[in-house]
């Protein structure tokens, strides 16, 4: 990434406990650091908490980052942290406003990996729109962290044409994916410590809530789920839809977007791409009539948009995949973490 | 892509499966090797395209399944020693030994990593001289040129703090195994492809010729098993047996010989236990004398128990052809990936966990 905003002048090159003490080493960190970059009217309360004005529904969510290793191609552990927030507002079919923003850091970080990080929520917010308006800083022992983990909650004013429920999914609803899958999960992968292997995947982290709002005010309530796959990909959140609606899912295989070299990869390591995690993209299943709509609304954001399947009558709470030559199988929840194999 | 999607084409595996339906004139039963083939065929749907007259049988040619339970046991142990750092391949963590699994031992505290390449747990005998790092060096074939490759690594850079646990497997042994039983239903093998790349496939002449089973090295994808299964029935329906090379983009009749000398360096020829199946003469590597110090049995003093194998789990009967996972009274009930009563419904490679995973839809309208 490039550093469009160099680290200030510090008297510390590391984190030390003194910074998670509530100190002097804490206000240092947080006046010349988080304060400093993140600026806002409501952060610069420097209040324990910020003071909102809401009407109407509103969603809140919250949700805690630990990916390892914190920089990876395409973003960082900090980029992340705001849009997995935003995108979980999203996918309630809700515009995002305000995010608290909680480290947890651990001795030893380095500052400019500190900065890095932090230069990173300064991007993904700013980009979305959204401001950090609270937060808190923990130091822990060397050993008992992983560099930094980041948790964020979000509130965000709900559409007026939002009604995103499960239940409201029927049979003949057609669903779409909004970019090529599990380039995250193999962008990750691609810089673990034992797997390196040169490629020029890059993570897709973004923030979707633009893409979600301009669906929602063309077709409204025609948007019934929305969901985006992370953890467990799109094989588990389509798992999610056939379970919560009660309904059957088919997708065909040669219509999901995959890119020639995530496929590869996931070839070579023995996973498949329907099961790996994704964070800038999602699942929608809209009505039948309105499926092409919103084809041509989502590929204006991300041209590989695709439709990828159908809600049926058939099979119940189960999903069913079309393989490219013709056969058919049964697409399952992951059972737990999702391994490489040996051969 | 090069390599991937052409071997994924709708239009040419209709055509191979014309091909398959217009020579097959009687009932024939092929075992694939592979754990990896059983997948890819599961997951493609193909088993259900096949003519009826064909029978898929599964082999026992998926590492984890095979792997005894006292070995795993052996590395549990090792794992809950204080000073030891048990390095594995993320396959054989979920499996469970007598008691727990190595993920168990590793949330109770033991120091278990998970590594993609045994050169990776030898870099960290490097940087942990006060701890002794043991690779669990499992496998076909197909594993056992690195792991040999990380002994050797380890002796020329002066790591003494390291050593394996093995449980090599040869396929070979085990195929002439199924063969020789005589309740055998097996006509033809499809023979694992990552094998010969190493092995290259020699060693399947004589087998062809004393058994009468035509042998085709066969890759994964779909249309690698759609043209090794219409290969093997070919020969079948001319009565011939024969080894044929389907995978021929990247095996040779001599293997790679670089991997081929790098297993000889390290390893020796021993008599294997085989879970569910029981022990095959000269059917899997040990560490040799040469090498002894790397040997984690040697250096720890574990002494091979025969330990008893969960006695409702059918795995054997599966991996010898004999039987399917469907034909499991605990199939999807009491054995299940989340609880699994034997080792093929753990493995990524597994038979059970690939119809578990894959192969429900078979309840499904077709």
């Amino acid at each position: 990434m490039q550093l469009n905003c160099p680290l200030p002048k510090l008297d510390f090159d590391v984190i030390t406990l003194g910074h998670g003490s509530g100190g002097v080493l804490t206000h240092r960190l947080l006046d010349t650091g988080v304060f400093n970059v993140l600026k806002n009217d409501l952060l610069n309360e420097q209040h324990d908490g910020a003071i909102l004005n809401f009407s109407g529904p509103v969603a809140f969510t919250t949700d805690s980052y630990v990916v390892t290793p914190i920089f990876f191609p395409g973003g960082n552990i900090g980029e992340l942290a705001v849009n997995g927030s935003i995108n979980d507002l999203a996918m309630c079919g809700a515009i995002p406003e305000y995010l608290s923003l909680s480290f947890i850091l651990e001795e030893g970080l380095r500052m400019e990996e500190f900065w890095e990080v932090l230069l990173g929520i300064k991007k993904a917010s700013e980009e979305a729109g959204v401001s950090i308006v609270t937060g808190d800083t923990k130091v822990v022992d060397k050993g008992k962290g992983d560099k930094v983990f980041i948790n964020t909650t979000g509130l965000g004013r709900l559409h007026p044409k939002a009604n995103i429920h499960a239940n409201r999914v029927k049979p003949g609803d057609k669903i779409l994916v909004s970019g090529p899958v599990a380039q995250h999960g193999v962008a990750i992968l691609s810089v673990r410590q034992g797997l390196e292997f040169e490629t020029t995947i890059t993570s897709d982290t973004q923030s979707l809530h633009r893409q979600v709002i301009k669906l929602l005010d063309v077709l409204g309530e025609d948007v019934k789920f929305l969901r985006d796959p992370t953890r467990g990909g799109v094989a588990t959140v389509l798992n999610e839809l056939a379970a919560q609606s009660g309904y059957g899912v088919e997708i065909i295989q040669k219509d999901i977007p995959v890119s020639e070299q995530v496929e590869g990869a996931c070839e070579l390591l023995g996973l498949d791409p329907l099961y790996v995690a994704n964070e800038g993209i999602f699942i929608a299943v809209v009505a039948e009539h309105k499926a092409n709509e919103a084809l041509s609304i989502l590929k204006s954001f991300h041209p590989p948009t695709s439709i990828i399947g159908t809600v049926t009558h058939e099979h119940p709470k189960q999903v069913i995949q079309h393989s490219r030559i013709g056969g058919r199988r049964i697409v399952s929840m992951l059972p737990g973490e999702q391994l490489p194999r040996i051969c | 892509m090069k390599y991937l999607s052409e071997y994924r084409d709708a239009a040419l595996s209709q055509e191979l499966l014309h091909d398959i339906k217009s020579i097959v004139t009687k009932p024939w039963t092929l075992m694939e090797v592979c754990g990896g083939q059983t997948h890819s065929l599961v997951k493609n749907g193909i088993l259900k395209m096949l003519p009826e007259q064909i029978t898929m049988v599964h082999g026992p040619g998926c590492p984890v399944c095979v792997t005894p339970i006292h070995i795993i046991d052996e590395a549990i142990e090792l794992s809950q020693k204080l000073n030891v750092i048990m390095c594995s391949f993320g396959d054989m963590l979920r499996v469970p030994g007598t008691k727990i699994s190595l993920l168990e031992a590793k949330a109770n505290g033991a120091d278990v990593r998970m590594v993609y390449s045994p050169l990776e747990a030898v870099k960290i005998a490097r940087e942990n001289p006060d701890k002794e790092v043991v690779f669990f060096a499992v496998g076909f074939e197909t594993t056992a040129p690195a792991n040999a490759l990380s002994v050797v690594q380890a002796a020329k850079q002066n790591v003494k703090n390291y050593s394996i646990l093995t449980s090599h497997v040869l396929v070979p042994p085990a195929m002439e195994a199924i063969l020789s039983d005589p309740e055998t239903t097996v006509n033809a093998f499809l023979a694992a492809g990552h094998v010969c790349t190493i092995m290259g496939y020699n060693e399947y002449d004589p087998i062809a010729e004393k058994y009468k089973v035509p042998i085709v090295v066969t890759g994964f994808e779909p249309i690698d098993l759609l043209q090794g299964i219409y290969m093997a029935v070919k020969q079948l329906e001319n009565g011939e047996a024969k080894v044929e090379n389907q995978y021929i983009r990247y095996v040779q009749r001599e293997g790679n010989t670089h991997a081929r000398q790098a297993i000889d360096e390290v390893f020796a020829v021993s008599d294997r236990e085989w879970r569910g199946i029981g022990t095959i003469p000269k059917s899997g590597w040990e560490v040799n004398e040469a090498y002894r110090h790397y040997d984690a049995r040697r250096k720890f003093n574990l002494v091979e128990e025969i330990s008893e194998d969960n006695t409702t789990c059918i795995a054997g009967e599966i991996m010898k052809g004999k039987k399917k996972p469907f034909d499991c009274p605990h199939f999807g009930k009491d054995c299940t990936p989340e609880k699994p009563l034997g080792s093929p419904m753990v493995s990524s490679e597994g038979a059970c966990a690939a119809y578990y995973h894959f192969s429900q839809a078979e309840a499904l309208p077709s």
